[in-house]
């Protein structure tokens, strides 16, 4: 049962982290031993968990502050059992199994207990499930029907506490929904070393608080939205417009479109029950365009374009360093599609900024796109154009509101949505999506090559590029069979990778013989590693950084569909890959909408004069002072 | 209060550093023996064997190694350490050192009582004094290899961190909460490395048994609680104070050493502790009977026992850390329903609902805190039915 969570980088406390088997003899490492739970006998290693060894056996011990991604926190209660031996009960996901175990899940005092803790957490849990964001998906609400909780035997609160925070962009808290299980806390500082949030006070007046009670728009939150994909109730969720996107598809003047990222399409299924690992895109284009999109677009199509521009962008840094001789160029080149990513960069390493890539995400070359060339082509005013993204993530909706980000002369991007939110609006309009026909994304910005389909896993986008990169420079297809850059691939924190370059075509020749080195990391925790590294001088001989602020890349963000685990996200890339193979375009500079905006509008070609004024941007050094 | 403080271990005569000479001219594997052989038995209240854990930091395979003394005296009614961190620092601090000589710690650290700050710049010159003896720093008093020192470390005034996993939390600088066990400190403490908590007090009564030997110790108290009890007296009494008591004594017969007159109910192990009615007066303060970490409360019979109650839920209000459900949340829930019960409008039905909810937190809270809310609330609803009824 591997986790995304390293104990290696964590602030956790030795006692809290999963790993906790360092305190007996190491030889009892990798032994088993025999757990013996309700009667049922079974061998699990050493140090595995009462809550890890019950559910080999079939039993299912409700947990809250546990998660799979995250260290041990054993502070809900919930999860107690019966621990022969022991006078009180104990908490099952915090418990290693040591030596021999004799454990009891359903006993009349733990079945009390449970009972007794949902109803403690009820009381103070503000509102009522129908007008709640997590209707149907809390963890709560799940355990108070399986406990069957029907009255509040312990009363319950009528007015609310605390102001909901609606400051951020991206996300909103309601701390009168938390049920103070930390999850938020842990994922924060923990999964992400980003650390916006924390308890404060004591007791019954415990909160999860920002640096002193701000708003999460002045503190250094990066909008990454993994506190909401692991919050068991709806104290934390994205900031829904739907209601927005009804408007204006809604109205007759408007010409709404939308473009849907590649993560969404391989998880949204789970919203409608179908298995992790379902790839639906082409029902969703039908379920959009039911919706009532006037177009449904493929953003592959602008990360096959940011491809071309950032590729680019890193040859000519090369050919400025390396033949140029000019010092002055930031290398190694590093990613810049991931908002969370680009966001935590300026907060937490402002002097480093000239290494990301002044390429837009593929959302907001989209948008700035769609406004301008889009517009132009068909006769329609770009003022009456409504830009809506479909989004794997939270970050998307600060991106698209970034100021800067408006380079079409208008809001690039008027909305993100997440893939949470589409399929809420999916499910209002009564369509069950497994069940809806096929159909095509519309032209001419539904062209994506499979390259670009897979920025949605972590390491695409670094595969994308080597991809396309390594035929320019050698004129010949990157030696991996069917096209898989195997080595850049993968759930692990960090990669690095090198791809010797034998030859040259003559603009490239000061390439030939040099061997491109390049590195891949998910979670702004690994993130943080990479960039201690590159401040300490230790990446020079490195080319170019694959960065995504989330667990598993894009499949992973925070706009997915809840529950996530290392398994869900295997499976969303696994799913993501599958799609790949079967395209028959699978590299972005075969694209051939790709070669048509490079004739007709981008006539400079990629970092060309027009391009700069598109789809390139800058960023700010923000630091983390706060006001 | 009394100034002379007169008993038969604790208080009684010995010679600076003759438990530590004793002990540095013992084998290691001899004291922990000896420690074990005496029986003694934490004094903090919960009465984990010293010589047992001792003996689990003393075989753990790990390079470095801590003694902490709890010196965070927080339960209500309890002064007893302080009068130790006055008058005897420097027994404490051999017991200290012993103990790292045994288990085979390089550091030591006093996590001292917010509100005692006063006592540290004493404290300092002591541990000054002994590192001038040799008998802290290197190679202590003349044993070859054998280097210890201590450091004071001030909490801040959370009652919490009392509880050892907290207070090592505290002293590592995060929140101070309770951590899962296990692990123990004993493998998994402080930084991660194998750590021996006692008490004060424990740490007092070391030289003691080094020095006089086991089976001196042994011959005060019972046969399962050795030797004596260190009792912070309080409340309606002539002579409130600390005093040494041999483990066995009687609660009657404490009170009559105290003076105490008209005596309704004795609160024995403070907030945290059980509330005795006069029919219990012939129990014994002893770890089979009525363990205590000291404090004691007296209260006659003008004193309303369910406001006593109040008063014991409120401290913890306040003190719990917030962590854990039955805790955090049900301490409230006692409130609401002691307020109901104080005015007559508590139900049958609700009062079992109260009954149910103290078993949660006794049986499923995180740490012995939340475990032992309940304690006094059952006790005195149980012991003083005639000031309330309920409501059918």
């Amino acid at each position: 049962m591997s986790t995304a969570f390293d104990p290696d980088t964590s602030r956790a406390p030795v006692s809290q982290r999963r790993q906790t088997v360092a305190q007996t003899d190491p030889k009892n490492l990798g032994a088993m031993v025999t757990a013996v739970i309700d009667d049922v006998e079974v061998k699990v290693p050493f140090g595995t968990t009462i809550l890890e060894a019950a559910r080999t056996v079939g039993i299912n011990i409700p947990t809250l502050c546990n998660h799979d991604d995250l260290c041990v926190a054993g502070v809900c209660r919930i999860c107690v059992v019966e621990v022969e031996g022991q006078r009180t009960l104990q908490a099952s996901c915090a418990y290693p199994i040591f030596d021999r175990i004799k454990v009891r899940t359903f006993t009349p005092r733990v079945r009390r207990a449970r009972a007794n803790i949902i109803s403690l957490m009820l009381r103070n849990h503000y509102g009522e499930c129908y007008s709640c964001a997590k209707n149907g998906i809390c963890e709560l609400q799940k355990y108070a029907e399986e406990y069957g909780i029907t009255e509040y035997k312990f009363g319950h609160i009528e007015k609310p506490r605390y102001k909901t925070d609606t400051s951020s962009y991206a996300l909103i808290r309601d701390m009168d929904k938390c049920i103070l299980c930390k999850r938020c806390v842990r994922t924060c500082i923990d999964l992400q070393e980003v650390g916006v949030l924390e308890a404060a006070h004591r007791g019954a007046r415990t909160k999860i608080e920002t640096y002193m009670g701000k708003p999460l728009d002045d503190v250094i939150c990066i909008n990454c939205g993994q506190c909401v994909n692991r919050c068991p109730t709806g104290a934390l969720r994205e900031k829904d417009c739907t209601d927005d996107i009804w408007k204006a598809i809604d109205d007759p003047a408007k010409h709404v479109i939308i473009q849907t990222a590649p993560s969404p399409r391989a998880a949204i299924g789970e919203a409608f029950g179908l298995p992790p690992g379902t790839s639906v895109t082409k029902k969703l284009n039908t379920a959009l365009k039911r919706v009532g999109f006037d177009a449904v677009f493929d953003t592959n199509f602008t990360a096959d374009l940011t491809i071309l521009e950032e590729g680019t962008e890193l040859l000519l840094r090369l050919k400025k360093a390396l033949v140029d001789k000019d010092a002055s160029v930031a290398l190694p080149q590093i990613t810049s599609c991931s908002p969370g990513w680009v966001k935590f960069a300026e907060h937490f390493f402002p002097d480093y900024l000239d290494h990301v890539s002044t390429a837009k995400s593929p959302q907001q070359m989209f948008g700035a796109v769609v406004k301008t060339w889009y517009a132009q082509r068909n006769n329609i005013d770009p003022a009456s154009i409504v830009s809506v993204s479909l989004m794997p993530c939270t970050a998307k909706k600060f991106e698209c509101e970034r100021p800067e980000m408006n380079d079409s002369g208008f809001q690039d991007v008027d909305f993100a949505l997440t893939t949470r939110e589409i399929a809420n609006m999916i499910k209002k309009c009564g369509m069950d999506l497994p069940r809806l026909p096929d159909s095509d994304f519309d032209d001419p910005l539904g062209v994506g090559s499979g390259a670009a389909l897979i920025f949605g896993a972590t390491g695409g986008v670094m595969e994308a590029a080597i991809r396309t990169a390594y035929e320019i420079v050698t004129g010949e297809e990157v030696p991996f069979e069917k096209l898989r850059v195997e080595p850049v691939r993968g759930m692990q924190g960090i990669r690095s990778a090198e791809l010797p370059i034998p030859k040259a075509v003559d603009d490239w020749k000061f390439l030939e013989g040099a061997v491109l080195k390049v590195i891949v990391a998910h979670g702004t925790a690994n993130a943080k590693k990479v960039m201690e590294m590159l401040a300490a001088g230790e990446l020079t001989d490195y080319h170019f950084i694959e960065i995504m602020a989330c667990p598993g890349g894009c499949i992973g963000g925070g706009g997915q569909p809840v529950p996530t685990s290392l398994e869900i996200r295997k499976a969303r890339v696994k799913a993501i890959y599958g799609e790949d193979e079967s395209l028959a375009i699978r590299k972005s500079h075969e694209n051939p909408v790709i070669k048509k905006i490079y004739e007709e509008f981008l006539t400079e070609g990629p970092c060309g004069h027009k391009s700069h004024e598109l789809l390139h941007t800058h960023y700010v050094k923000r630091g983390k002072k706060i006001g | 209060m009394s100034e002379q403080y007169e008993g038969p271990i604790v208080f009684s005569e010995i010679e600076p550093y003759a438990g530590l000479k004793a002990a540095l001219e013992k084998k290691k594997i001899d004291i922990l023996s000896e420690v074990r052989e005496s029986n003694l038995r934490g004094r903090g209240g919960a009465g984990f064997p010293t010589g047992v854990k001792w003996n689990l930091a003393a075989t753990a395979k790990e390079d470095k190694k801590y003694v902490v003394c709890n010196a965070d005296e927080g339960e209500p009614g309890t002064f007893k350490d302080r009068i130790l961190l006055t008058r005897m620092p420097q027994l404490l601090f051999e017991g200290m050192v012993i103990a790292a000589y045994v288990i085979g710690a390089d550091e030591g650290f006093v996590y001292l009582r917010g509100e005692y700050r006063s006592l540290f710049p004493g404290l300092e010159n002591i541990l000054k004094k002994m590192r001038e003896d040799g008998a802290l720093g290197a190679n202590i008093l003349g044993k070859e290899g054998f280097h210890f020192d201590i450091q004071i470390r001030m909490g801040a005034g959370a009652y919490v961190c009392g509880e050892e996993t907290a207070l090592i939390e505290s002293m590592e600088g995060q929140r101070g909460e309770p951590r899962n066990r296990p692990p123990f400190p004993v493998n998994t403490g402080y930084n991660g490395f194998p750590t021996v908590v006692n008490n004060i007090e424990t740490f007092v009564n070391v030289p003691h048994i080094v020095a006089k030997g086991a089976e001196w110790f042994k011959g005060f108290g019972t046969e399962k609680s050795a030797g004596t009890k260190l009792l912070s007296v309080s409340g309606d009494c002539a002579k409130p104070g600390v005093y040494e008591v041999e483990y066995g004594i009687s609660i009657q017969d404490v009170l009559n050493i105290v003076e105490a007159q008209e005596t309704q109910a004795v609160q024995v192990g403070g907030a945290s502790g059980i509330c005795l009615a006069e029919k219990d007066f012939g129990r014994r303060i002893a770890f089979e009977d009525v363990p205590t970490g000291g404090s004691f409360i007296v209260f006659n019979k003008s004193r309303k026992m369910i406001d006593a109650a109040g008063n014991f839920l409120k401290f913890f209000e306040e003190e719990s850390c917030g962590q854990c459900t039955p805790c955090r949340e049900g301490i409230p829930v006692l409130i609401e329903g002691l307020e109901r019960i104080r005015s007559g409008e508590c139900s049958e039905e609700y009062f079992q609902n109260l009954q149910s909810l103290c078993e949660t937190m006794q049986l499923a809270s995180k740490c012995g805190l939340g475990q032992s809310v309940p304690n006094a609330f059952l006790s005195i609803l149980d012991n003083f039915k005639s000031e309330y009824e309920l409501v059918s």
